[in-house]
């Protein structure tokens, strides 16, 4: 099954060892779930790579079939899918994401 | 929009055995907040958890409910 859209998504979760997929930008976030992961990515001082799925339409389409996740933001780490927003906030309190993230 | 006991019954039916608590978070049936304990979470990562009770979600979800705020447990 070849679908440019897949092969977009991805090269972009392969680009990066963090990917965020977010409503806006991080200079101007357009939903307070993808504000909320960024500012955390942010204050955590770890580097990520957003994609504003506003301004991709295709990805936001077809993004929750292919992860099966059905909102946004979605947090990829090491090309693999970790969850949303609640989710992340969760395992960062728990000290899980940054053990997900010290990983090599 | 939707009975936060009916959204429960959902669950019940989903999880057998499980402890699930539904609470409407707007007033509007639209909006829930659910925690669901279960044994079925064991050995599941977070992602995996909340992945289940999605899909026992789904007849519904962009239907009658709108957005779900999810805690998944294990007792």
């Amino acid at each position: 099954m070849s679908n440019p859209t897949i092969d977009k998504i991805q090269n972009e979760i392969q680009s990066h060892k963090v990917v965020l997929f977010v409503k806006g930008t991080p200079q101007a976030p357009q939903c307070g779930f993808s504000a909320s992961t960024m500012a955390l990515f942010q204050k955590m001082n770890v580097p990520f790579h957003s994609v504003d799925i506003i301004a991709n339409p295709d990805i936001r389409a077809t993004l929750p079939q292919v992860s099966n996740w059905p909102t946004f933001p979605q947090i990829f780490i090491d090309g693999k899918l970790v969850g949303g927003c609640d989710i992340v906030h969760e395992m960062h309190e728990s000290g899980e994401l940054q053990k997900l993230l010290k990983r090599d | 929009m939707m009975n936060p006991e009916d959204v429960q019954k959902m669950l019940e039916k989903a999880f057998p055995g499980a402890w699930v608590s539904v609470e409407d978070m707007t007033g509007t049936g639209d909006h829930f907040e659910i925690v669901v304990t279960s044994k079925v979470f064991e050995g599941k990562s977070l992602i995996e958890q909340h992945q289940v009770v999605h899909a026992a979600l789904a007849s519904e979800m962009d239907k009658r409910i709108h957005a779900v705020k999810i805690k998944t447990r294990t007792p």
